[in-house]
């Protein structure tokens, strides 16, 4: 070809930017013979038997002819089309360009063929032209995209200048072409993180399996598409960004004041752990208050919550970065709910009638425990019972009820204020509105508490004692001992059950307000792209003789995995009790506690 | 090319494979599952609405008729949202991957990519349901255990206890010499029960 025998002939090195132009072959002045890239001798292993797959971006189906800039991925036999060089540049300064790429991204991007967009009939020295560039830009195998205007027909040609390593394998390839999204690619994340060795020493491409290779090209060459056409470059690219860069006033403001403003609250935040962590707080009484009290437990988990997201160092990974999103965004919708509360309950003056109530309501509830008591101490369902510890359990509890009933009397006056108050509480969150509440309903119904343990011990000790004896006397004499206090601790069953399922359900909803991964769902919802389980093809409009075209689409994870994937720790001071375990303690008589003891399973 | 044949399912119902031909490296089956019958539909929604009715004559509550109505309407819209397939293909495109995609009543569609690096053969397993039934099924890599097996998925939810008539074996996509001559064999009734059998004796095919 003239462009070859011109080119070997007039070597001049002294011409070292001669600026390479479409046209007829013998308008070229002093086209220099370069030495052949680096990217060569990794392409030019291939895997026999594979068909060639050439990954091209949608946005470049429209842009003029050029040059096909990318990754050849030997192993799979797939090259990822990444930008289109249009004409005229200089082959010295697209080389700079690449060296700038690799170094930014370390990703080896090569010049992988030529693109002809064929606007009139009768280009034929186009494309006699861009055949002739293959000797500039030696790559294995040279890929041969062009189309028509206008029209879907396409045609691929993949050649190869190197001797075939087994006889019979053919000099062209098979191509198959797979389009692609490339503003989804880049900012879509696979599910799961393929698990890419971190690769310090040397330029050599981390080698993702399969598809995760292309994804992993598109992210590492970010680099390359951060110039559009406005910008006046040696080099014109047409890629996804090539209209116009992507940017945001919002996300630029928030970003400049972001800085200043988590430096802020990071102090206030540790000023407020170093108080919190104060020796005073370490004392006897005072830590076993803290350690059981719910709401304590909460506000500890917040503030932990939030050093985490205004901490000041940066997050390493995207799963750092969504679980800080997570936090922030639980966090706001957890403030907002707390304030809805609080305009309610100011909005019609609605405390007052609830502190009111409260009394009437205690009373009546201590009144109905009284005619229990009395009831039990008679001859409750006609049962005969041991008369004597009737009468000493009886009027045992008779007496706590009387001393909680003066309790609530004394406390009537500040009830206002303190519900007042548990209102102010929910600026912080709704969770600690609840987690307080849940507080005052343990302290509320202490007294049932105590008669339960009572019951529950007396019973366990019965239990035990029978059991002893059903061993001994099995199926030889009747048990003639029998359960005095059983009918009582059943009803104080009833009742503490309904109390623990009250704080049960409180429980779940801070769990549930705490732990649900509220960003990554409005992710998922909004920018389905953006999480990935995989991807899908989709096989395009074919005709005989053409290369085969698919159409590769993100295929979004699915919300259940969204919530087990990014799902938050939660509190785990909340005992949570197992339905099971829960019958199976109050028929044994084993205590069920309503803080979390020491042996128990985290959940 | 396009061929289209019909079968009948274990459960009676009609369903039509069509076979497609892209390219020498593309090829798709797709099954096309029995419809929903009006049939089963008024059946499941008069027994529903009569046992409302008849609780309501006892209760006198007029909610239990409206709550009878949504639970049939969710219902219904549950069940093709959810469960019923109305069609199944099996796209594999060469060096690349399968493809299976379950396209719903209600229109919704889930796809699963396999990629060719993941998969280590594809094997037709017997099962036994009352009469034996064949299915297809994928046998997936261990990223662990070179010679180990990660996961068998099943291709066609649907299966016939005529698919072996409908894959021949010369048809079948270009996986790998060896998956083909393990159909050949396959196809000669010496069939695989289980994927423990596969692992042990592997030799015993050569």
């Amino acid at each position: 070809m003239g462009l070859v025998s011109r080119g070997a002939a007039a070597a001049g090195v002294g011409a070292a930017s001669a600026v390479v132009r479409p046209g007829p072959p013998h308008a070229v002045p002093h086209p220099i013979p370069t030495p052949p890239p680096e990217g060569a001798a990794l392409g030019s292993s291939r895997v026999p038997g594979m068909v060639l797959k050439a990954f091209f971006p949608t946005c470049c189906a429209s842009a003029d002819s050029g040059l096909l800039v990318g990754r050849w991925v030997p192993e799979q036999s797939s090259a990822v089309v990444l930008a289109v060089v249009h004409f005229p540049f200089i082959p010295l300064q697209v080389k700079e360009l690449l060296a700038q790429v690799h170094q930014a991204g370390r990703v080896g991007l090569a010049v992988l063929g030529t693109w002809c967009h064929r606007r009139q009939e009768a280009e034929e020295s186009l494309g006699h032209f861009l055949e002739g560039l293959g000797t500039i830009f030696s790559h294995e195998p040279w890929l041969q995209l062009c189309r028509e205007q206008g029209s879907k027909l396409w045609s691929c040609k993949a050649t190869r200048r190197q001797v075939p390593p087994c006889p019979g394998a053919p000099y062209e390839d098979q191509v198959m072409l797979v389009f692609y999204d490339q503003r989804k690619v880049l900012l879509s994340q696979l599910h799961p993180p393929a698990a890419l060795p971190d690769c310090l020493a040397g330029d050599a491409a981390p080698s993702a399996g399969g598809l995760a290779a292309v994804f992993d090209t598109v992210a590492r060459s970010e680099a390359l598409f951060r110039s559009d056409r406005f910008d006046d470059g040696p080099v014109r690219l047409s890629h996804w960004q090539s209209d116009g860069v992507e940017a945001s006033i919002l996300a630029e403001l928030a970003k400049r004041a972001s800085g200043p403003v988590c430096v802020l609250l990071a102090c206030l935040l540790s000023l407020v752990s170093a108080a919190s962590a104060c020796r005073l707080f370490k004392l006897w009484p005072l830590s076993f208050v803290w350690s059981k009290l719910s709401v304590c437990e909460q506000l500890r988990h917040r503030l932990e919550q939030l050093t985490l997201v205004f901490s000041t160092q940066k997050a390493e990974n995207p799963t750092q970065l969504m679980r800080k999103a997570n936090v922030l965004v639980s966090v706001l919708l957890d403030v907002a709910l707390g304030l809805a509360l609080l305009s309610w309950l100011r909005g019609k003056d609605r405390i007052g009638p609830l502190a009111e109530a409260l009394v009437p309501v205690a009373d009546h509830v201590a009144e109905e425990l009284q005619h229990l008591l009395q009831w039990l101490m008679g001859a409750p369902a006609g049962l005969k019972m041991n008369r004597a510890l009737d009468q000493v359990l009886g009027r045992f509890f008779l007496y706590h009820l009387h001393l909680w009933i003066s309790y609530i009397h004394l406390m009537s006056p500040f009830i206002e204020r303190i519900l007042w108050h548990v209102g102010l509480s929910a600026c912080l969150g709704l969770t600690v509105a609840l987690s307080i509440l849940s507080d005052i309903i343990a302290l509320l119904t202490f007294h049932i508490y105590c008669f339960y343990v009572y019951g529950a011990r007396l019973y366990c000790l019965k239990i035990c004692g029978l059991s002893s004896l059903w061993r001994l006397f099995r199926g030889k004499k009747w048990n003639v001992l029998r359960q005095r206090v059983d009918s009582c601790s059943y009803d104080l069953d009833q009742l503490r059950l309904l109390v623990v399922a009250v704080q049960g359900l409180m429980h779940l909803l801070v769990d549930l307000i705490n732990s649900l991964p509220l960003y990554s769902l409005g992710l998922r919802l909004c920018r389905p792209y953006r999480l990935a389980a995989g991807v899908k093809f989709r096989v395009l409009e074919h005709e005989a003789g053409r290369p085969l075209r698919l159409l590769m689409q993100i295929n979004p994870l699915p919300y259940g995995r969204v919530v087990h994937t990014y799902r938050l720790p939660s509190c785990g001071c909340h005992p949570t009790h197992p339905w099971g375990s829960l019958c199976r303690k109050l028929f044994f008589g084993e205590l069920i506690y309503p803080w979390r003891q020491r042996g128990d399973k985290q959940a | 090319m396009e061929d289209e044949r019909s079968f009948s399912d274990i459960c009676g119902g009609r369903l039509a494979l069509q076979r497609r031909y892209y390219s020498p490296s593309c090829r798709e089956f797709c099954l096309s599952c029995p419809r929903l019958s009006l049939r089963s539909l008024t059946a499941v929604t008069c027994t529903v609405w009569l046992a409302a009715y008849g609780l309501f004559t006892l209760c006198e509550n007029s909610m239990i008729l409206s709550a009878a109505i949504f639970i049939t309407l969710l219902g219904l819209l549950g069940y093709l949202h959810f469960v019923k397939i109305d069609q199944e293909t099996l796209l594999i495109i060469d060096s690349l991957g399968i493809q299976m995609t379950s396209s719903y009543a209600s229109g919704k569609e889930s796809t699963t990519f396999i990629e060719m690096g993941k998969v280590k053969d594809v094997v037709i397993n017997e099962a036994i349901y009352m009469k034996v039934i064949y299915y297809l099924c994928i046998l997936l890599k261990d990223p662990m255990e070179p010679h180990g097996i990660s996961q068998v998925v099943p291709v066609f939810q649907v299966s016939t206890e005529q698919l072996s008539k409908v894959f021949s074996p010369k048809k079948i996509c270009y996986l790998s010499p060896f998956s083909a001559f393990l159909l050949l064999l396959m196809f000669s009734r010496n069939v695989n029960s289980s994927c423990q059998d596969y692992l042990r004796t592997p030799d015993s095919y050569f």
